[in-house]
This record gives C-alpha cells, sequence and structure tokens, in this order.
C-alpha cells in the first residue's frame, strides 16, 4: 500500500513539474510596512527572457495596462494610484521572445495599509532606548547632581577671542556654516552664535554674520538681536550685521574671504556644516593673522579645520556646545544620556565583532533589517 | 506666548516626524512628507528675504559712500545684468520674453547671453576659487604636517604615503616590486590606510555626530534648549 | 599650530602653479594602475543587461567640474555603450548644464540615440533627499514632466517607471549635498536599489564607510584619480589621464614642502636645546 502511494506521489510530481516548466508562479500581495499603496507582485525567477504584460482592473471597470515587466527579475511594485481598501484583478500575461503567451492569470488582491512598519523594529529599540536614556539624564539632573563635562577649549576660547576683538577695535567674524535651517550642524553653530553675540554685545565688539541661505539669515538676525536685547544693548544691535551673501558655495566663499582679507577680523568662527570652502576660508583667516574657531560633524573637513586653525570642535563637541556654554543641568543631563547611547554602541559593535568571528548572524540580520 | 506657540509647533512637528517613520499607515506615512514640503515652500519665499538683504546692506554702502563701497555697484550691477539676460532672452532651451534672440546667440557663439556669460564668466570664477584649494592645502600641509609626538609623526608617514600612492608616480616608484612583495606596492598600501584605518575613524566620528544630533534634536523637541529662537 | 620659521607662502603657490601647469604641457606619461573601488562601479555597468533603465544624476556644479566632468563623461559613455537607457536627473541647479555639455561631447560618438528612448533629461529639482524620498514613493508626482515640458507618460523611456521598482541601478556624480550621501539613504538603504557614485578626492574618505560589505555603495570613484581610472578601464583616455601627471608632481611638491617644514622644526628645536 505503502509503495503504491509512493509510486503515485512520483508520477504527480512529475506531471506537476511538466505543467508548471515555463510557469513563472506569479503571486500578488499587499505591498508590506506601507500605506496600502501599493501591491507586489511577485513571480519565479527562471531566466526565460521575454515580458510580463501588466493589466489591472477595479471591480466593474474594464481592464487598463500598468506595465511591461522584465521576466528575469523576480517582482514589481505597482504603486500607480492604488487605493487602500479598494479590490484589484491583476491580469498577467507572459510572452516569450517569440511573442507567444506562455501563461496568463488573473488575480485579486484588497491592499491595505499598517500600523507599523516591521522592517524598523531594531531602529524602533534603539530609538526608544537612546531616547529615554537622554530623557531620564535630563529629569534626573534636576535633583542637583553635580554632572562633569570635559574642558572644551574652543568653547573657552570665546572670551580671549572677544576680549581680542574689543581690544584690537576689530570686527568678529561668524559663519554659521553652509547648509540650510534643516541641517542639525547649522542649528547648532546658531546657537553658539546667540552665546557669542551676547559677550559682543557686552564688551562692545562688532560681529559680523554672512550667511548663504535665507532661512538661515532670518534666524541668525533674530538671535543676534535677542542676544543685544538679553545684554542689556538693544541699541547696539545693527540689522545688517547679519546679512545674505549668495547661495553659491564658492559665490559665497568669495564673499566671505574678501570681507576677510578688508575687514581683517580679530576673529573668525566658523561652526556648522561645511564643504570644500572649509580651508579655502580658514587658510585666508589665517594670513589675516585672526584667532581661528572651527567646529563641524563633516569628518572630510576637519583635517583641513584642525590644520588651519587654532581650536575645532570635532563631530559630536559641536553639538555639546548649546549645554556647555549654558552649563544648565538639564541639557547636561542630556549628554550623559548620549553616553549611554555611545556605550551601547561600543557594546554592540564589541559582541557583533566576535558573533561573526564564530559566524552567528542573528544579531547582524536583526540590525540590518532595514 | 511668543514663545510658547514655537515650542508647541516644534514638539508637534519633531514627534509626527518621529512617529511617522514608524507608521505607515495614513495619515502618518504622508503627514511628515507634507510638513517637508511646507518647509520647502517656506525656504521658496526666504529666498526673496535673502536677495532683500543683499539689495539693502549694498545699496547702505553706495549711499552713505562706506569703505570699499566700489565692490557693492559691481556686485549688485552683475546680479541685476544676469536676471535681466535671463528674462529677456532665457537660458538653454527655455526662452524669454523677448523669445530665444538667435540675432545675439549668434554672435555670441551660437549660445543666449546668459548662457554665455554662465558658461564663460561664472563656470571660470568657480572652479578658480575651488582651484585655490590645491594652492591652500599645500600651504597647510607644510605648517600642519610636523612630526612633533609620535602620534603627529604617524600621521605624516600615512600622509605621505597615500599622497604618493593616489597617484600615477606612486604606481611608477614600486612598480617594479615582485608579486611577494605586492602589499608594500604604493598604491596598495595607500587604498589599505584609506580602507581600514580611515574609514574607522570617519565612522566613529559619523556615530558621535549622530548621537550628537539625537541629543540636540531631543532637546529642541521638548523645548530644553531654545536658543534658536533667539535667546532664552 | 606651527612655531616654526614660517615660509612665504607665495613661494609654494608659485611652485604649485608651475607643478600642475608644466606636466600638462609636456606629458610624463606615467603608467595608470586601477583600484578596487573604481573596478567595482565599472563592473556594474558593464555587467548590467543592455536596454536597462538607469539613473545618472547630476550633483555638482561648474567648481567641481574638473574632478567630476571626467569621470562624468567616462560613465556616460560607458553606459551608452552597454545600451543602457540613461534617465538624468540633477539635485544641483547647476547640475543641468553639465549633462548637458556632456550630451554634447558624446552626441558625434553616439548618433543613433533617440531622445525620450535612449535617455531622456528630467531636468533639475529642488528639495534634495526629501524630492529623492518621493520619487521612490511616486516617480512621476516628482517629474511629471521631462525638461522641455514632455509629459513622462508619452516617453517610451518612462514606461512602467513609478518609483525606483524598474531602475537597475542609480549612479551620482556628486560635490555635497545633496549627494551621494542622500542617494545611498534613499535609493539603496529604503529601496534597495544599486548605488554608485563619483565624488572629488577632497570628500572621498568620508564616503568610503558607505563601500563595504552591505554594498551601500557599489564602487566609488575618488577624484581625478578615480576618474582616470574608469577611462582606462574603458579604454578611452581623456582629460582625467592627461590630469595624472600634474597631480603626482603637485603631491610631490606638497611632500617635498612637509620634509622642509619637519626639517625646519627639527633644527629650530636643536637650536633651543
Amino acid at each position: 500500500m505503502q509503495k503504491r502511494q509512493l509510486i503515485f506521489l512520483v508520477i504527480a510530481i512529475f506531471f506537476l513539474n511538466f505543467l508548471f516548466a515555463d510557469s513563472l508562479m506569479f503571486k500578488v500581495i499587499d505591498n508590506p510596512n506601507d500605506d496600502g499603496t501599493g501591491v507586489l507582485i511577485k513571480w519565479h525567477q527562471s531566466g526565460i527572457s521575454g515580458k510580463i504584460i501588466l493589466n489591472r482592473k477595479e471591480s466593474l471597470k474594464s481592464y487598463e495596462k500598468i506595465a511591461t515587466l522584465d521576466p528575469t527579475k523576480s517582482n514589481y511594485l505597482d504603486k500607480k494610484g492604488i487605493n487602500p481598501g479598494t479590490e484589484y484583478t491583476y491580469l498577467i500575461e507572459f510572452h516569450n521572445i517569440k511573442g507567444q503567451m506562455i501563461e496568463k492569470v488573473e488575480l485579486v488582491v484588497t491592499p491595505t495599509g499598517q500600523w507599523f512598519n516591521t522592517d524598523k523594529k531594531a531602529l524602533l529599540l534603539f530609538t526608544l532606548i537612546i531616547v529615554f536614556s537622554i530623557i531620564y539624564y535630563i529629569y534626573s539632573a534636576r535633583s542637583g547632581k553635580d554632572l562633569y563635562i570635559r574642558k572644551i577649549s574652543g568653547l573657552d576660547s570665546m572670551d580671549e577671542a572677544v576680549g581680542r576683538a574689543t581690544e584690537m577695535g576689530k570686527p568678529i567674524l561668524y559663519i554659521p556654516g553652509t547648509a540650510d535651517i534643516d541641517d542639525m550642524q547649522t542649528i547648532a553653530g546658531l546657537t553658539i552664535l546667540g552665546n557669542l553675540a551676547q559677550k559682543a554685545a557686552e564688551y562692545d565688539a562688532e560681529i559680523i554674520v554672512p550667511v548663504n541661505r535665507s532661512m538661515v539669515l532670518s534666524t541668525a538676525r533674530e538671535i543676534v538681536k535677542e542676544a543685544f536685547i538679553k545684554a542689556g544693548r538693544p541699541d547696539a544691535y545693527k540689522p545688517d550685521s547679519v546679512f545674505y551673501l549668495t547661495d553659491d558655495q564658492f559665490g559665497f566663499v568669495a564673499g566671505v574671504d574678501g570681507i576677510i582679507v578688508r575687514e581683517k577680523p580679530a576673529a573668525n568662527f566658523y561652526l556648522g556644516t561645511f564643504y570644500a570652502e572649509s580651508l579655502i576660508l580658514a587658510e585666508t583667516g589665517f594670513s589675516s593673522g585672526a584667532i581661528q574657531v572651527a567646529g563641524t560633524a563633516m569628518p572630510s573637513q576637519l583635517p583641513f579645520f584642525v590644520a588651519a586653525c587654532d581650536y575645532t570642535l570635532i563631530g559630536e563637541e559641536l553639538f555639546a556646545a548649546s549645554a556647555y556654554l549654558s552649563k544648565d543641568p538639564h541639557q547636561l543631563g542630556s549628554l550623559k544620556g548620549q553616553d549611554v547611547g555611545k556605550a551601547l554602541f561600543v557594546t554592540l559593535l564589541f559582541i557583533g565583532v566576535i558573533f561573526e568571528m564564530f559566524q552567528i548572524s542573528f544579531l547582524k540580520d536583526f540590525l540590518t533589517n532595514q | 506666548m511668543k514663545n510658547k506657540l514655537p515650542l508647541l509647533i516644534t514638539f508637534m512637528a519633531g514627534i509626527i516626524v518621529i512617529v511617522s517613520d514608524f507608521i505607515p499607515h495614513r495619515p502618518f506615512g504622508t503627514i511628515s512628507g507634507t510638513i517637508e514640503e511646507w518647509f520647502l515652500i517656506i525656504s521658496g519665499f526666504a529666498i526673496i528675504l535673502g536677495n532683500l538683504s543683499l539689495f539693502k546692506v549694498n545699496l547702505n554702502k553706495i549711499q552713505f559712500k562706506m569703505e570699499n563701497w566700489q565692490y557693492s555697484i559691481v556686485t549688485l550691477f552683475s546680479f541685476i545684468l544676469m536676471v535681466v539676460l535671463g528674462v529677456l532672452w532665457g537660458m538653454e532651451t527655455n526662452a524669454g520674453f523677448l523669445g530665444h534672440g538667435e540675432s545675439i546667440s549668434s554672435f555670441l557663439g551660437d549660445k543666449k547671453p546668459f548662457d554665455y556669460l554662465f558658461d564663460n564668466v561664472y563656470q571660470n570664477l568657480s572652479a578658480t576659487m575651488f582651484s585655490l584649494l590645491a594652492f591652500f592645502i599645500a600651504s597647510a600641509a607644510y605648517r600642519a604636517f610636523i612630526g612633533r609626538t609620535f602620534e603627529s609623526k604617524l600621521l605624516v608617514v600615512s600622509a605621505i604615503l597615500v599622497m604618493l600612492g593616489r597617484t600615477t608616480l606612486g604606481t611608477y616608484l614600486t612598480g617594479w616590486l615582485p608579486n611577494s612583495l605586492d602589499f608594500l606596492h604604493l598604491p596598495n598600501i595607500a587604498s589599505f590606510i584609506m580602507k581600514y584605518p580611515n574609514t574607522a575613524g570617519q565612522r566613529a566620528i559619523m556615530i558621535g555626530a549622530g548621537l550628537g544630533i539625537i541629543g540636540s534634536s531631543i532637546r529642541i523637541i521638548l523645548g530644553i534648549e531654545r536658543s534658536y529662537l533667539g535667546g532664552n | 599650530m606651527a612655531t616654526h620659521k614660517p615660509l612665504d607662502r607665495r613661494i609654494i603657490f608659485l611652485l604649485i602653479f608651475l607643478g600642475v601647469a608644466l606636466p600638462l604641457i609636456f606629458t610624463l606619461g606615467f603608467k595608470i594602475e586601477t583600484t578596487e573601488n573604481v573596478e567595482k562601479a565599472f563592473n556594474l555597468i558593464e555587467n548590467t543587461q543592455s536596454g536597462s533603465r538607469v539613473i545618472i544624476s547630476f550633483d555638482y556644479d561648474p567648481a567641481s567640474k574638473p574632478e567630476l566632468h571626467p569621470m562624468a563623461k567616462a560613465v556616460v559613455e560607458h553606459a551608452f555603450r552597454k545600451k543602457h537607457k540613461i534617465i538624468f536627473t540633477a539635485f544641483w541647479p547647476m547640475g543641468i548644464s553639465m549633462y548637458e555639455d556632456i550630451l554634447g561631447q558624446l552626441a558625434s560618438e553616439f548618433p543613433d540615440l533617440k531622445y525620450g528612448e535612449d535617455y531622456v533629461t528630467l531636468g533639475y529639482k529642488t528639495g534634495g533627499q526629501v524630492t529623492m524620498q518621493k520619487m521612490g514613493k511616486n516617480f512621476r508626482n516628482v517629474f511629471p514632466s521631462d525638461q522641455l515640458g514632455t509629459l513622462v507618460s508619452e516617453l517610451p523611456i518612462m514606461d512602467g517607471i513609478y518609483n525606483f521598482d524598474n531602475i537597475s541601478y542609480v549612479f551620482t556624480l556628486s560635490a555635497g549635498t545633496p549627494g551621494i550621501k542622500e542617494w545611498v539613504q534613499i535609493a539603496h538603504d529604503a529601496y534597495g536599489v544599486k548605488t554608485s557614485g563619483g565624488v572629488t578626492a577632497v570628500s572621498a574618505p568620508a564616503i568610503l564607510p558607505y563601500v563595504n560589505d552591505q554594498e551601500q555603495l557599489v564602487g566609488l570613484l575618488g577624484g581625478l584619480k578615480g576618474a582616470a581610472e574608469y577611462e582606462l578601464l574603458i579604454g578611452s583616455p581623456g582629460t582625467a589621464t592627461s590630469g595624472m601627471d600634474a597631480q603626482s608632481i603637485a603631491h610631490l611638491i606638497i611632500i617635498i614642502f612637509i620634509v622642509i617644514g619637519n626639517i625646519n622644526y627639527y633644527i629650530n628645536k636643536r637650536k633651543e636645546i
């Protein structure tokens, strides 16, 4: 009896195999992890040349051609005017290289939106750990515990630079990077500008802020104005001390270099996002004899700033500036939370390297499942 | 109220953008895109503000004959010239108010006045500014690459190896080495330095900066850091 | 900062000028050798089927033209030879004139190319990363028409392209932001499209971490050397190849100055003792 069943199974497999020899075995499914506006068409990648014609219809309407697909690939994401919750019928035709129709299937799908993107499990987990540790330390800092922050020479030099500018009667030049306001480095640069402008107002030193983005212009003006008001010197604020030059990268560099050569500022600050302009600005500043403080999180520009400036804030130091300068315990607490994140990454890297050495890949798979 | 409203907007926008990254379902999946579109629209209008600032600052300099006021004339003249030429005869395939300006184009070697100035003035000025880097890199390297400490000596040696290895001169200098000593071939040494020590360092800075960005973002979203609003 | 006796910067500038200018006139002809990253980028284009739709994005401006233009020309020439159908985009406003110049230079070599079928120029779009993200969600919302105003739906090359799905690879020539980093994060990381590119030599070290086992970037062309290697691989020497001698001599001069600087430092140090 068992022998007869086995023979039947072998024959069935043989015929099924024959039946689907040229079949691409199409599947039409709701595209996972989206808002219900995508349908995923999958097929068996066979290496057969030809073309797949994809037609689609909505309930009682007639078929409409959507696309011609390459059968050597294995899937296609249809996003053409798909509405979530609507039933779609797909008519898929597979033609071989001679134009003969090999296969024709009709499949139905109703796409829906998902409430959680399962591809982002690892990202969510680490976001939550880091965010909660930062928030925890921010609020635990309320207890009045003294939080240590290491010395950042670049930020300590601000007093020296302002003092020098006042003594020499020369202005301070401040560049908050060359990126727009949606860049965190620009915001970090503008935060430091507020502190510096207040000091400049207190010492009665002139501050010049050329910018190359219009959005940065309005924000920088507001910051400098508020800083002067806070220092009790609203009369000393000159709206034209913060001005727009151009959006063009090297046009801006030419403009700032011109200012450095003509005005010979006592101190130059370059804090924010910089690209190839970094060295051109810093070297021109060096030749004018100014004290120079730079800070950026752009790894490729750091060597130039380190070479040509007196002080350089490297990467995260730029973002720590606000906490460092204000000494506000809440802000210092957030830095401690960041350190928890750093410890987590170091531990993960260490464990990950060991796991990979022993070819255990679940951690890598979990982390790279984006 | 003056500060509370912007803080509330910041908080709402920040939370929505973070949450929408994890929830694809409508409306979350599209909200962040909409907020990003608003940013683009606002930044478009801000360009007017920037140009007004440029005009005001330079006109003031000319009006009050401030130091180096002559440069301001050049700035404003160049600005107006490019705008006028672009508006009148267009650029590339787009026509201006007076069409394509065929007669002027034929005089300028089949180029519209705007394109002519762009190709022959603007491009060259831009490339000149960029090429200043070559000179400045040389002078900065001369000053900075001094082997004072062990670390700086290491830096000088690796800098020289990478500089040689990234050129055809490096290939020429050690090209004669037998295959068994291929690892000493300068381009291979340069590639090793770039691929391992350099990449490791770059990644460390990137991770540190990334955490810094997260920390700053949370401080801003929670309203702890408000200096970007102008003080406080 | 250095404390040793400063050298007049003008001497350095003059020598660098001569070191760059003279080899451009009198060529030395050192042999060029290809490196792994350039070979990877080359193989991506070489092994992509003919007829594939690809995006080549021009994200630079005239300032970095000397470095990026030769590699742009070599890559476009290679893709056309392999009969890839190229969708040209620009995320920097000046990118348009950059690819138009390349198309002009290659017009005589590929006289049979048909606009709208073999290639299309979609023009410049603002918004950088946000716009790239939208291209992945709905290509035609971002580019409803090409640079000339023709509806994308009327162009055969764009048939079936509603997102990055039918794009075989993205190649970006990038001088900053928006550029290669954003393309990696969107095209590769978010949508799984093979991505490669070329950058200026200055920014190459920061982009190299993306050339990894995950193939976030399939190879990378860095600066003039990368361009020269690519020209060698496609057998079409151009301006990058001829610029390699100048680069070699310029690097040599910088090394000599570093050595002089160090000798200076040690002499001064000994005097102080």
